[in-house]
């Protein structure tokens, strides 16, 4: 593609950018989708961080109440939808052909498509802080939480656009998900090279196909209601008015039918992360691959049978709260199997504590709390008492924070030798993780605590006599930690771009395919394939005398 | 079947899949809704059974199988001739839901807004037969690629990916049809 393009006036900067941007190559959309992701990371995590600010003592007047509001509903926006899903998808994007020995993903237009409309979506949401005044001057930025709960979003309780510009940004970055989710599995389908058969794929390409095919059942539904929320706000629709006999209830199954299989969208990649990382850190095969693909596929049929998990407050009825306080705890089940494949993979191996790892045993902890938690508020009765609390906002930010967002570093300092060719620094790595283990122990740990004392999520202040005082202060102090510790990575990535150790092709000494080419890959990602005899084509080249093959 | 074609078939396959997790939701909200518009007018008092429309729509289906067949075949001129009468019949059924709407909405004043039923209907109507005009684009292109001679034989396998988003297209109505015009009415 780059040879047809006529670059030759164009030199230095303005070369590379128009070669980063006219790109269809997966690498390059892979890292650009994860960078993004990245910034929009450290802005929302500004969001939250003056949020912190504002709750750090009682009665603060730091940020105003329609302000916070704001602030809550775009952090929640930005970082399910600008932040996890496109790291999440970016990694894909790169890793996947790589894994499975192909030249890039199946359609590599319709993939640059997925990015740009992703980008697109992003711009509007941010946009919505200048133009979201509109012509009728009712408050600029969406402040109607992430889950725009209808007929609270409806035209007549929220005038103005800001709403509609979060209504389009999510529709948008939706559209190009859907794209990436299509692409990723005609990939994994017909592209995998000769000998990589379903039972060798890594297990992180296996959760990439179920996450891609939980994309495709639970993202249009969600486009669905947003189509819905248009035509009322702008057609005069009655789908969510509650006075034309229209349910105000609606709206959270649609919602939540997509928003509680998005968790999983989310998080299985980075049980795909881990799978991948652990085996190679402990020197040893992972255990029980059939049972963790198994457990793979099952999380991903039986999460989609959970959502109205998040509406036990509503007055469903005895019938419909047991079905999904069961199958709510029957996800736990499959999860379960995945610890003890992990924990089994670690046993007895001869551990490597770099910083991947570090992060990984990190994220064992941390998630299997935030399993536990969820376990109790899968409890009907409980959740009554504890529904929109901070032991709520608490519980999932352990899953997506204690759990993803640790995944990923451990995914991006194991991968970013592949990606560049350098090695991130270990000793800012070891202060990265440190500061962001104490950090977001500190805080989220403590979070727990106000919500079970009755602190419900969402306010923009709370009095002084309620007990919550000390727990909110230092659930405040945990952030600069996590800020400091961000910061170094910024800082390590940086460095190590210009001044890190050179890598090699396998610095790891891994087995999966990524690690047979060079680093970075070239273009085309593969001379020639190593033969793929088994799930370690790499320990195979390495050991012929005892290849993995009859062992399987 | 060379990997062109197979990752095409996967492409189609899981755009389908996602457009009828699409639809199952504005049917899913048609049918929680039906019965619960507080005011008139409803169903049985408007809607009258678009017979005609499904016949063709139907049929296109039919034809649309014949025109791939026959590229296969390698009879250019006769793939073309039968994607040129699918089209026909396709506009035909929207020529038959157009008629639908001038009269409900110029003659009755039924709108998207005058009640659930409307809030409901015009919406899952409305995006099936912007997929049919979306397939009557691409079985439109097709006809003219017969006509100019650039269609050969060897494209066959991408005028049968056409032709799954058409029967798909018309699955979806089977649906609608029975949704909307059958027990809904």
């Amino acid at each position: 593609m780059r040879d047809a393009t006529p670059t030759s006036e164009q030199s230095g900067i303005l070369a590379v950018l128009h070669d980063w941007v006219v790109t269809v190559d997966h690498k390059k959309l892979g890292i650009m989708y994860v960078v993004t992701g990245l910034v929009f990371l450290v802005i929302g995590g500004l969001e939250a961080f003056l949020m912190r600010l504002q709750l750090a003592r009682p009665g603060l007047t730091l940020v105003p109440p329609d302000t916070f509001n704001r602030l809550f509903t775009v952090h929640g926006t930005t970082m399910v939808f600008l932040v996890g899903i496109p790291i999440v998808f970016g990694f894909a994007n790169y890793l996947v052909p790589l894994m499975i020995g192909a030249r890039d993903l199946a359609f590599p237009r319709l993939n640059a498509f997925g990015f740009w409309i992703f980008l697109f979506g992003g711009a509007l949401l941010y946009f919505s802080f200048v133009g979201g005044d509109g012509l009728y001057g009712a408050g600029s930025a969406p402040a109607v939480g992430w889950f725009a709960y209808a007929p609270l979003s409806e035209r007549a309780f929220t005038p103005g656009n800001a709403t509609d510009y979060w209504n389009l940004s999510v529709l948008v970055t939706g559209f190009g998900t859907i794209a990436t989710a299509i692409n990723l599995i005609a990939t994994i389908a017909t592209m995998r090279a000769p000998g990589m058969t379903l039972g060798r794929m890594p297990v992180y390409v296996w959760t990439m196909l179920t996450v891609s095919a939980m994309t495709l059942l639970i993202l249009p539904p969600l486009s669905a209601a947003q189509i819905m929320l248009l035509l009322d706000r702008f057609l005069g629709a009655h789908y969510f008015d509650t006075q034309a006999g229209g349910s105000a209830i609606i709206w959270q199954h649609f919602f939540w039918f997509f928003g509680h299989p998005e968790v999983y969208v989310l998080m299985v990649p980075g049980f795909g992360f881990v799978s991948e990382i652990i085996p190679v850190f402990s020197r040893k095969v992972i255990f029980g691959y059939a049972t963790l693909v198994a457990a793979t596929v099952s999380i991903g049929a039986v999460a989609m049978s959970t959502w109205a998990h998040h509406m036990f407050t509503v007055g469903m009825g005895g019938t419909l709260n047991s079905f999904f306080a069961a199958s709510t705890m029957l996800v736990g089940v499959p999860t379960g199997v995945k610890i003890f494949n992990w924990l089994g993979t670690l046993y007895g191996g001869k551990l490597r504590f770099r910083t991947p790892l570090l992060f990984c045993c990190a994220f064992l902890f941390q998630f299997l709390c935030a399993g536990l938690t969820g376990i109790m508020l899968s409890v009907a009765p409980f959740d009554w008492q504890l529904s929109d609390s901070y032991f709520v906002v608490a519980h999932f930010h352990f899953v997506l924070f204690g759990g993803l967002l640790f995944t990923i570093f451990a995914a991006l300092y194991y991968w970013f030798p592949k990606a560049t060719g350098r090695m991130l620094s270990e000793r800012l790595g070891r202060w990265h993780f440190w500061l962001l283990v104490v950090g977001f122990n500190l805080t989220f740990v403590t979070m727990h605590f106000p919500g079970l004392l009755g602190m419900p999520r969402r306010i923009y202040t709370y009095p002084a006599d309620r007990g919550w005082d000390v727990l909110n202060l230092v659930t405040t102090l945990g952030v600069p930690l996590q800020a400091l510790a961000v910061l170094i990575f910024i800082v390590n990535v940086v460095y190590s771009l210009r001044r890190g150790a050179p890598a090699g092709d396998n610095p790891w000494e891994a087995w999966t395919l990524e690690w047979a080419t060079t680093s970075p890959p070239p273009a085309y990602n593969f001379a020639a394939l190593p033969p793929i005899t088994s799930r370690r084509p790499l320990w195979d080249v390495q050991h012929s005398d005892d290849p993995d093959g009859p062992h399987e | 079947m060379n990997s062109t074609a197979s990752r095409g078939r996967a492409g189609v396959i899981g755009f389908i899949v996602a457009e009828t997790s699409l639809f199952a939701v504005f049917v899913v909200a048609y049918l929680f809704y039906i019965g619960k518009s507080p005011t008139g007018p409803y169903p049985k008092d408007v809607l009258e059974l678009p017979i005609l429309g499904t016949i063709c729509l139907l049929s296109s289906s039919v034809t649309v199988a014949l025109a791939t067949r026959a590229l296969a075949a390698g009879r250019v001129a006769r793939a073309g001739a039968s994607l040129f009468v699918t089209v026909v019949l396709g506009v035909a059924f929207l020529a038959s839901t157009a008629q639908e709407w001038h009269r409900l909405i110029a003659e009755r004043g039924f709108t998207i807004g005058t009640n659930l039923f409307g809030t409901t209907f015009y919406p899952l109507v409305g995006l099936h037969a912007s997929h049919v005009i979306l397939g009557l684009v691409m079985l439109s292109l097709c006809v003219v690629f017969a006509c100019s001679g650039a269609l050969k034989a060897v494209h066959a396998e991408r005028v049968e990916l056409v032709s799954w988003y058409w029967h798909f297209v018309d699955g979806v109505w089977v649906v609608v049809f029975t949704v909307v015009y059958v027990v809904g009415r």
